[in-house]
């Protein structure tokens, strides 16, 4: 799933300077997982932004709140047509789709990310988030015990650990694992290592042009349909 | 059979000569006249001079603008070039011009990640990795770009690496040091060796493989730049024993100390033969080099 952080409290008191009627929309999905977007923050953000506003001597602002169950779905953005009536901006926290998709979908008001998208990942024990898919669009796990190279190896390498790798640790943060230790510990785990013989040659960076599209309609499922060079 | 070498490091490597090579780091500035001065210092006395490419990712002059240098002052360079700052396009257009300024000695790396260096918040770019940077040496020399496109002269290069003989999980480590002999890698020059006897192992598998092995000679000048190394280079482990002798020699004393011991590695490993060669990498201290060499009396003017 993807996760986030909540921007720190005055850097959205600064954004929401210029207005005085703000919709907060919270996101029921990933951002309600990863605790940085969900009914409860949405309520929480809502008592901070009004308790900071009082503190800084500011005319009291109104708040409306509401929860979406996903942010990135058309069908479901439809349900903020009468609130969005009622104010002057949108503090999303929902991830960086989610604050686009309402941006897309109600031209004509100003909408704001109350949060930092972070990654895609899963949580390592409640509370710690680890990216573990760089959704690079050109999956490899068969070829390296199911533990992303991409993601796992500080430098995204494909034919092996470098030299800086000490204690099994990754030389850019003693707290981080070298993905590549991990990976022959697995691939000799499942009597694979051959695997790590073999040679990989640059990868394909068209396959993540961006923006990307996916289409399964007219090339068929899964082709992924990114923008064409002029 | 060996082809026709394409340098003097490579001819001299097929000679079996024991062959010294040192690095220079270039300077944090675009003055670079101690640079020139450390090139015209090392020149006639070792065989080949590295120059590093933003070591340990802190910004410097460039390894190529450092390689042009020694070429102009008659020396003998190594190129070293990393994937953490260039892309493919970068990478192969910096190749084509080292080519046509004479400079055909390459050391691929991968590079150090931009976490430990002086530039913390860049774009790490790691387009390619040490072992395909490689293989893309071999597609140049074959007249054609990575692309596939026929390139209007082809370079000729001697392609070297990197090995950690002293890594703590060595396994790994082999296997990426067979990819880059298969890639073409026809010199390797090692991580800092503290310890003759994993130099031994390492050799006994390593002669299995046509490659020339020069023992990297990392010379610690104070048990404080040892212990910085142990907590901030990457990779490296300098051992207790090593530190202990560094403070048994006293204040102001450092100097002397790592010159002596880095003169017994180099002595020791020329006297059995260990490889083909050494590395000297003397961090900041490049002026010691001739009075290491002394002490290893391996003090030959050459050229």
């Amino acid at each position: 799933m993807i996760i986030a952080e909540q921007k720190p409290l005055d850097e959205m008191a600064r954004m929401l300077a210029p207005y005085s009627r703000v919709l907060i929309v919270g996101c029921g999905t990933c951002m309600t997982v990863c605790g940085a977007g969900g009914e409860r923050e949405v309520s929480y953000l809502h008592h901070a932004l009004r308790v900071a506003r009082a503190r800084a001597g500011g005319e009291p602002r109104i708040f409306l709140e509401h929860t979406l169950k996903r942010q990135c779905d058309l069908e479901f953005l439809d349900l903020l047509k009468d609130r969005v009536a009622e104010v002057d901006a949108v503090l999303s926290l929902g991830c960086g789709v989610g604050v686009q998709a309402i941006a897309e979908h109600f031209p004509d008001l100003p909408v704001l990310p109350g949060v930092n998208t972070s990654f895609v990942g899963m949580a390592d024990e409640w509370g710690v988030w680890d990216e573990r898919c760089a959704a690079c669009g050109d999956c490899r796990l068969a070829d390296t015990g199911g533990i992303c190279p991409i993601t796992r190896c500080t430098k995204g390498m494909l034919n092996g650990p470098c030299a800086g790798t000490k204690n099994g640790k990754c030389e850019a943060s003693p707290e981080m694992d070298c993905g590549w230790v991990l990976i022959y510990r697995r691939l000799e785990t499942l009597n694979q290592l051959e695997k790590m013989r073999r040679y990989y040659p640059p990868r394909n960076f068209r396959t993540i042009p961006r923006p990307r599209r996916i289409t399964s309609r007219a090339g068929g499922p899964g082709e992924t349909d990114g923008p064409q060079p002029a | 059979m060996r082809q026709m070498a394409h340098s003097l490091l490579e001819e001299k490597l097929n000679s079996g000569e024991f062959v010294v090579t040192a690095e220079v780091g270039p300077p944090k500035g675009a003055d670079a006249s101690e640079l020139v001065h450390l090139i015209d210092l090392l020149k006639t006395r070792v065989d080949a001079i590295n120059v590093t490419d933003n070591q340990s990712s802190v910004m410097r002059f460039p390894s190529l603008g450092g390689c042009l240098l020694v070429k102009e002052r008659g020396g003998e360079p190594i190129l070293q070039v990393t994937c953490r700052d260039r892309n493919r396009l970068a990478l192969q257009a910096d190749l084509l011009l080292a080519y046509s300024r004479g400079i055909t000695n390459v050391l691929c790396l991968t590079g150090d990640s931009v976490d430990v260096g002086d530039h913390k918040e860049a774009k790490p770019v790691f387009d390619l990795d040490s072992v395909q940077l490689l293989r893309l040496v071999g597609t140049l020399e074959s007249g054609q770009d990575l692309s596939g496109n026929p390139l209007r002269g082809a370079p000729r290069f001697f392609a070297g690496a990197t090995v950690h003989p002293e890594a703590d999980f060595i396994e790994p480590q082999l296997i990426k040091f067979e990819k880059k002999v298969a890639a073409g890698a026809r010199f390797f020059q090692t991580q800092g060796i503290f310890d003759l006897a994993s130099l031994r192992r390492f050799m006994q598998y390593a002669s299995q493989f046509d490659v020339y092995v020069l023992a990297g000679i990392i010379v610690l000048t104070s048990v404080r730049m040892a212990r910085f190394m142990n907590d901030n280079v990457p990779g490296i482990t300098v051992p207790g024993a090593i530190i202990e002798e560094l403070t048994s020699a006293g204040k102001g004393k450092g100097r002397d100390k790592g010159i002596e011991i880095a003169a017994r590695f180099v002595r020791a490993i020329r006297e059995e033969r260990l490889c083909h060669g050494v590395h000297i990498m003397a961090v900041g201290n490049e002026k010691a080099v001739p009075d290491i060499l002394e002490a290893a009396e391996l003090e030959v003017l050459r050229h």
